[in-house]
């Protein structure tokens, strides 16, 4: 396909198409709109199907019915509308439902700055729900990533039966740039049960990767599915065991493929000295600064979290320990550094901003030669 | 064994009512009313309930079942049956479930005229946990949380529903049984947004607060006030006094459906079907 | 060659459908493009503003700075967006609407709106007779290249008129 100027949220809603995406539910809000504009002409072309919902709540509802059902499925939203999902967010969770659900941040907390660009939903993205859960969360820089990231969150979704979280910001969201996004990619199909009703099949038994494999409604495998704490059945139990072995499975599905789900973007890292932490649209800007401070010979690295959560723990603490000190580019109050700081064996310095305006590369770059200058 | 027994998970039984719940009577007049339509088969019917006492019953009927959050039951129906028309989707909800926390689900599932047969099991109050007002509570009624009786004016669901646009509606009670079995059969047959409101007595929570006697009592107390469609239209207004009110169909109409509407949509846009 | 642009005007004026026009001509000739929406709070009170960097090389933080050329359809847009211009940019100013100039070495005023208004009796396709200009004064894209987004962004009733916009502004300066 030849190149074209492409929007983030279009691109967003291109990938969510190619890997086999059918349904959308969702509720009109600046800036992710234009993902449910771009679906509700799309959708209908390939036999799917739009939604518009009277509330967030209800958007993630369908969603969730629609996948039970056998689709793929998306929702899109920004800040105050994923705070209404949180509470259906656990349910998939709990439930093991696969659902993408698109963030494109922008300034909070409540109404916030509407149109204004921010990164301050980071930590609502791992832990926004009541209860222990797991969650995987993905964050593009670029419209092409956009695409990618995309279907990536949908074959993760279906592949670990889980709620997995597409934190995109304005900055992306909004930005037209020049793609060319391939016609065919590699999708993870609906996972189906292995035996059958007579054999004794479990909806919520695990197979070998921890994923149950949960047949769709209207199979004739007439399953139970529930929010609450439920043993292999589906059905719930009181038991301490299987609560306690229910939450750990929950976990254990996405933190034993760890390795192969965390990914993270690193260069000029063999000579670096020092390193820029940064995800999403802020990366562009921070890339732009390690340019620049390496045209004025300072040895920085760069690091760009694409996969946010599970947190790449493993990574950061290896690449610290050839480091004189790391910055972390926030376009919040601070809210990756924390993470940063828990696994980091060096300094960790906070470059934070949360007034409506993305990153100068200029700013970076002053944090960058203050860091140098604190851990010489 | 009885026909409509294969309905129910028996190993899921005994149910967890309490002695005396009407809630049981209802659920087994859905499967009574699903036994009778031919078009609905364990297999191609799903069952999907939302928090509370009467959502406890998608546990022990024998389909694919879905016990949503509290609230949630109508949109998640929705997107089953959007995804898969050829399924029928069978609604349990509650007066809290149902008018409460998802009242803004429940009139926008009726203005969409989507499919689903909506059944609420109606008590009166929240009974799962032990007593509290719901917005279908009478006035004057006590509850653990309207303890000198409530102030708050209830809901009529029925009328809230036609309002909405749901295109059946009607009324039924736990007593009339054979009366409820056949307004449900006319709800699942109906294409489009069905809602069906059935009154249950709760002797626990709510009958023994407000001094309603016994199960049998509170019974015959359905017998004594629930007065047909047909005969409540022709009573003058100074009869419907006191705690009558009228049972029966109370409104029907062919229209679109959601699915059928959304159809349109994709021949529009010239998409492959489903 | 790394070239910025500034589309600035009030609401409704189409000056980030302009902006995106051009930058999809931009990649239509093979070159990398990013456009963006006002970043700030500088959106508020219908202030429009769209950004347009195109480059050969690979385009990373969207945020123009010092941009080469600044296009002003207010005179609000014009007082605000000419101050970090290149000082050897381009300030494009609507004749009409901008009826004090900033004090700036280059200043091209060409009366935008008013062209569309008499020759094509609405001031919608001011956007696209400013594009014209824009393409001429800029030589970023080929006029032939312009044709063909505009044709494709555009309603199709409207293509016709919108080609005599185009060619109003080519012609302008």
């Amino acid at each position: 396909m030849s190149a074209r100027l492409m929007q983030g949220n279009e691109a967003i809603a291109e990938g969510a198409l190619v890997a086999g995406v059918r349904f959308f539910g969702g509720y009109p809000i600046t800036p992710s709109t234009e993902i449910a504009e771009s679906l509700a002409k799309m959708l209908p072309k390939v036999g799917g199907t739009f939604i518009q919902m009277e509330d967030e709540i209800a958007s993630m509802g369908v969603v969730l019915g629609a996948s039970l059902a056998g689709r793929k499925v998306l929702t899109a939203s920004s800040g105050p509308g994923i705070s209404l999902k949180q509470e259906l967010i656990g349910y998939a969770s709990a439930a093991e439902i696969p659902v993408v659900i698109v963030n494109v941040q922008r300034v909070g907390p409540s109404t916030g700055q509407p149109t204004a660009p921010s990164q301050g939903d980071v930590m609502q993205a791992r832990w926004g729900t009541h209860g222990d859960h797991s969650i995987i969360v993905l964050s593009p820089w670029s419209v092409r990533e956009a695409f990618e990231v995309t279907v990536r969150a949908v074959n993760y979704a279906e592949r670990f039966r889980t709620p997995v979280i597409l934190l995109t910001d304005e900055i992306v969201g909004h930005l037209r740039e020049n793609v060319e996004l391939p016609d065919k990619v590699k999708v993870y199909p609906r996972r189906a049960p292995k035996i059958s009703r007579a054999e004794g099949y479990e909806p919520y038994t695990p197979d070998e990767d921890l994923v149950p494999n949960i047949a769709n409604f209207g199979e004739g495998y007439h399953i139970h599915v529930t929010g609450l704490i439920h043993d292999e059945t589906g059905f719930p139990s009181g038991s301490p065991k299987v609560t306690r072995e229910a939450i750990k499975r929950m976990h254990e599905k996405i933190s034993r493929a760890e390795d192969e789900i965390v990914d993270v973007h690193r260069e000029f890292m063999d000579d670096a000295e020092v390193a820029v932490v940064s995800f999403g649209g802020t990366s562009r800007t921070a890339y732009e600064a390690v340019l620049n401070a390496r045209k004025r010979g300072l040895k920085v690295g760069f690091i760009r979290l694409v996969t946010i959560f599970p947190f790449a723990d493993k990574i950061i603490r290896e690449l610290s320990k050839n480091l004189r000190g790391l910055l972390v580019a926030d376009l919040n109050f601070g809210q990756i550094v924390n993470e940063v700081e828990r696994v980091a064996e060096c300094p960790v310095k906070l470059c934070a901003k949360y007034d409506m305006t993305i990153f100068e590369p200029e700013e970076i770059e002053k944090s960058i030669d203050e860091l140098v200058a604190e851990v010489k | 064994m009885r026909s409509y027994e294969k309905f129910f998970r028996r190993n899921r039984l005994p149910h967890r009512w309490f002695p005396g719940c009407g809630n049981g009577i209802v659920m087994k007049a859905i499967v009574q009313a699903i036994e009778k339509n031919p078009a609905f088969t364990q297999d191609n019917t799903v069952i999907v309930s939302g928090i509370g006492c009467s959502s406890r019953a998608s546990g022990y009927m024998d389909f694919d079942t879905l016990h949503t959050a509290h609230g949630r039951a109508i949109p998640f129906a929705t997107g089953i049956k959007l995804a898969r028309p050829e399924l029928n989707v069978v609604v349990i909800t509650g007066d809290g479930d149902c008018t409460a926390i998802g009242g803004n689900h429940f009139i926008h599932g009726c203005r969409r005229n989507v499919d689903l047969t909506v059944v609420l099991f109606n008590n009166n109050i929240y009974g799962m946990t032990g007593g509290q007002a719901s917005p279908m509570t009478p006035l004057g009624k006590k509850a653990t949380t309207a303890p000198y009786g409530s102030v708050d004016r209830p809901f009529d669901a029925c009328k809230l529903a036609e309002a909405a646009g749901a295109t059946y509606v009607a009324r039924s009670t736990a007593f009339h049984v054979q009366h409820l079995v056949k307004t449900i059969e006319d709800g699942l047959s109906n294409r489009g947004f069905s809602f069906i409101e059935a009154l249950v007595q709760c002797p626990t929570a709510y009958g023994r607060r407000n001094k309603m006697g016994d199960p049998a009592k509170m019974m015959a107390w359905m017998r004594d006030n629930a007065v047909m469609k047909t005969a409540w239209d022709k009573l003058p207004d100074d009869k419907k006094i006191g705690e009558k009110f009228p049972i029966g169909l109370f409104y029907r109409a062919q229209e679109q459906d959601y699915d059928a509407a959304y159809q349109q949509v994709i021949d529009i846009a010239g998409g492959a079907a489903k | 060659m790394r070239k910025q642009l500034r589309l600035s005007g009030s609401g409704g004026q189409g000056v980030i459908t302009a902006a995106i026009i051009l930058a999809e001509a931009a990649v239509t000739e093979g070159k990398n493009a990013v456009q963006s929406q006002s970043y700030g709070p500088e959106a508020r009170g219908g202030a429009s503003k769209s950004e347009v960097i195109i480059d050969d090389e690979k385009i990373y933080h969207p945020h123009v700075k010092n941009p080469d050329f600044v296009l002003a359809m207010t005179q609000k847009a014009a007082d605000k967006y000419y101050a970090d211009l290149n000082p050897e940019g381009t300030l494009i100013l609507d004749d009409d609407l901008v009826p004090t100039s900033p004090a700036f070495k280059n200043i091209i005023r060409v009366p935008i709106t008013k062209l569309a208004v008499e020759k094509l009796g609405k001031s919608l396709f001011a956007n696209i007779v400013a594009l014209g200009v824009l393409v001429k004064v800029t030589k970023l894209v080929d006029f032939e290249t312009i044709k063909k987004s505009v044709a494709k962004r555009v309603p199709p009733h409207t293509v016709e008129q919108n080609m005599t916009a185009l060619q109003l502004g080519f012609d302008a300066v």
